[in-house]
């Protein structure tokens, strides 16, 4: 234990090039830092609009507002956001022609802590979410087991439970970034599809045990009851280790289009293989090969080979706060913030940079840090009015270290897809306008991005 | 002393335990689970498998595929398996070692069956789960013509498609084995 007795004030210097400052800032008195705003700041035309539709306030009394002169609205039996807070929602992608067919990204630039609301959890989905009836849904484990047994719900949920805050994070988050030019997007609907819950369920092992597992079964096929039916493969060794049948999410029954009734929950390990509305499972010497296991979720390397089970997440970082295209306001003291995982356990430090990667400090980190779930970063920084270029990096209690794009881009070519992970930066304009980028230099406006969003 | 010693101990395991209870520890269920019968098992089991386990009696022609793909699979997918709001089934003009890859059946699919296995049930999208045995056959036959990997005379069913030889067959690195091998 380590105890804090120095009244020693820190000092205002930066401990990293173009103004980070000392990260115990944070605790110091008579210090005042400002959040960036997400909401207000859009392009200049756009300010110039909204200060003009304020041009008629409406007349509100600010001794006793209105609300402050007659009873409030009853009680609700389910509670929504304000409807000032309209404008948080998720961003949706989707085939022209299946609207089911897509993905909704998770607005990481309008959200704070480390838990992911459920209405904003982001969604992928491959054909649509089924409207299940739990009465008619049950699971089936059979194939290598001692005894092939069926499953309700009302019995699943007399099962002894345990629960976990972990990310869920899509293989092809991210996916943008192998572009050669970087979108100019807020954060969420660049690296959005990936959201943390915590979820509560029953434990494999303990249903596996039920069943009883042959020896040579080494595989699960899992497969969702939605239209797709989807099925993939996962190594029993993972699911014998921290792999859940989910039943809640953030305390409350899952949502229809995170998997209810019942979903996989596979801790660290990509997306895909969390499958929701999950019905049937069969145990296996070998994996099925499912076309999402190999023609998707494989990352074509240059060579023309592809990796395939890349199932664990590697460690990413993104900055939540500023925001692309929105304005640091004035020069000051302000809080850069952002979020932190690793599939492979818990994050061990975050570092940011304000000088393109020249020098970095280390972040404060929000506790309790939880492996396998968001770790919220905080970085005191004083802007001077000059340009600057934000970036984050996490390393994670294995030691691995999230790479610089150009490291990930020679390693893997541009053509993989999927399991992106590499260095977001941030450019800072002199006027304050804020730029996602690739790198300090201009991008190549000549050449055509991959159109990748759009691939379905 | 020794008092506070044991609630120091007992407050120790108990942090322990909460971290990781799963690891090892297996938590017995109250045993609900009811016996599936195997006709029950049968009816729900639909994945086949590389080696060719899970795949149906039944069988279907190049031809009857052609015809199929027609009336089922043209909306999304295009003339010959391309050019529709649904990616390309084949037509592949740049291999995937080219600035702009094409990801095709014939380009980069590494079994015939998993062709079978995602055809019968996912699709087509608007009516998944209605094409029969012998339709999902021929429909991977044409697919596997489309792409040059058969001839136009072939007939599909659970032996043929075991000879079907997939061009990247062998274009995968298995990254799961890889790390698994490392941590040893």
């Amino acid at each position: 234990m380590r105890k804090t007795k120095s009244k020693m004030p820190v000092s205002l210097e930066p401990v990293a090039g173009n103004g980070l400052l000392d990260r115990r800032l944070f605790l110091q008195k008579g210090l005042t830092f400002t959040a960036f705003t997400a909401a207000a700041a859009t392009a200049p035309a756009v300010i110039a609009e909204v200060a003009d539709s304020s041009a008629k306030p409406t007349e509100i009394d600010p001794v006793r507002p209105p609300w402050m002169r007659q009873p409030g609205q009853p009680f609700s039996p389910y509670g929504v956001p304000s409807p000032h807070e309209d404008k948080v929602m998720r961003l949706p992608s989707m085939n022209s022609v299946l609207q089911g067919n897509g993905a909704s990204w998770s607005p990481l630039h309008q959200l704070e802590g480390s838990i992911t609301p459920n209405g904003l959890h982001y969604e992928r989905h491959h054909n649509g979410v089924p409207q299940i009836d739990p009465k008619h849904h049950k699971l089936l484990i059979h194939g290598l087991v001692e005894k092939e047994l069926f499953f309700s719900i009302d019995d699943l949920m007399r099962y002894p439970r345990h629960s976990q805050t972990c990310f869920v994070e899509c293989g092809g988050n991210s996916n943008s970034s192998w572009n050669k030019n970087a979108t100019r997007s807020p954060v969420g609907s660049i690296h959005g599809l990936v959201s943390c819950s915590n979820w509560a369920g029953i434990p494999l092992s303990t249903l596996f045990s039920e069943v009883g597992v042959k020896k040579n079964a080494k595989w699960l096929i899992a497969e969702g009851a939605d239209a797709f039916a989807m099925n993939m493969s996962i190594p029993l060794e993972k699911a014998m280790d921290d792999a859940m049948l989910a039943l809640y999410q953030n305390g409350e029954r899952l949502r229809p289009e995170n998997g209810y009734p019942m979903r996989l929950l596979v801790p660290g390990w990509e997306g895909v293989l969390n499958v929701k509305w999950v019905r049937r499972i069969e145990l296996s010497d070998q994996p099925v090969m499912a076309r999402n296991e190999t023609s998707k979720y494989t990352e074509l390397l240059p060579s023309g080979k592809s990796r395939i089970f890349t199932l664990e997440m590697d460690a990413k970082s993104v900055i939540t706060s500023p925001v692309s295209s929105t304005f640091v306001p004035a020069p000051g003291l302000f809080q850069i913030s952002g979020i932190a995982w690793s599939g492979r356990g818990k994050v061990k430090k975050v570092e940011v940079s304000a000088d393109n990667g020249e020098t970095w400090a280390e972040a404060a980190l929000d506790g309790p840090i939880i492996p396998k779930a968001f770790t919220r970063f905080r970085m005191p920084w004083r802007w001077e009015g000059k340009p600057a270029y934000l970036k984050s990096r996490v390393t994670d209690e294995t030691g691995y270290v999230q790479p610089e794009r150009d490291e990930l881009v020679a390693k893997r070519g541009r053509h993989g897809y999927f399991h992106y992970n590499a260095i977001m930066t941030l450019a800072v304009e002199d006027d304050g306008f804020v730029t996602h980028v690739y790198k300090a230099e201009e991008d190549d406006k000549d050449s055509g991005n991959l159109g990748i969003d759009a691939d379905w | 002393m020794t008092k506070i010693l044991a609630i120091l101990a007992l407050m120790l395991i108990g942090s322990v335990y909460a971290t990781d209870h799963q690891k090892g520890v297996i938590q017995e269920g109250p045993n609900l689970g009811q016996p599936a019968t195997p006709e029950e098992v049968a009816a729900l089991s639909i994945n086949v498998f590389p080696d060719g386990r899970g795949l149906p009696e039944g069988s279907g022609s190049v031809t009857q595929g052609a015809k199929i793909y027609q009336s089922n699979c043209i909306a999304c997918h295009g003339v010959g398996g391309l050019g529709g709001s649904a990616e390309p089934l084949a037509g592949a003009e740049m291999s995937l070692t080219s600035e702009w890859p094409e990801k095709t059946i014939g380009t980069l699919w590494p079994h015939a069956t998993t062709l079978f296995d995602f055809t019968r049930r996912s699709m087509p999208m608007t009516a998944p789960g209605s094409l029969s045995n012998d339709e999902t056959y021929a429909l991977t036959a044409y697919l596997l013509y489309l792409n040059n990997i058969v001839a136009e005379d072939l007939v599909l069913n659970k032996e043929t498609i075991m000879q079907v030889k997939m061009p990247n067959a062998d274009g995968f690195i298995n990254i799961y084995e890889q790390e698994k091998q490392k941590g040893k």
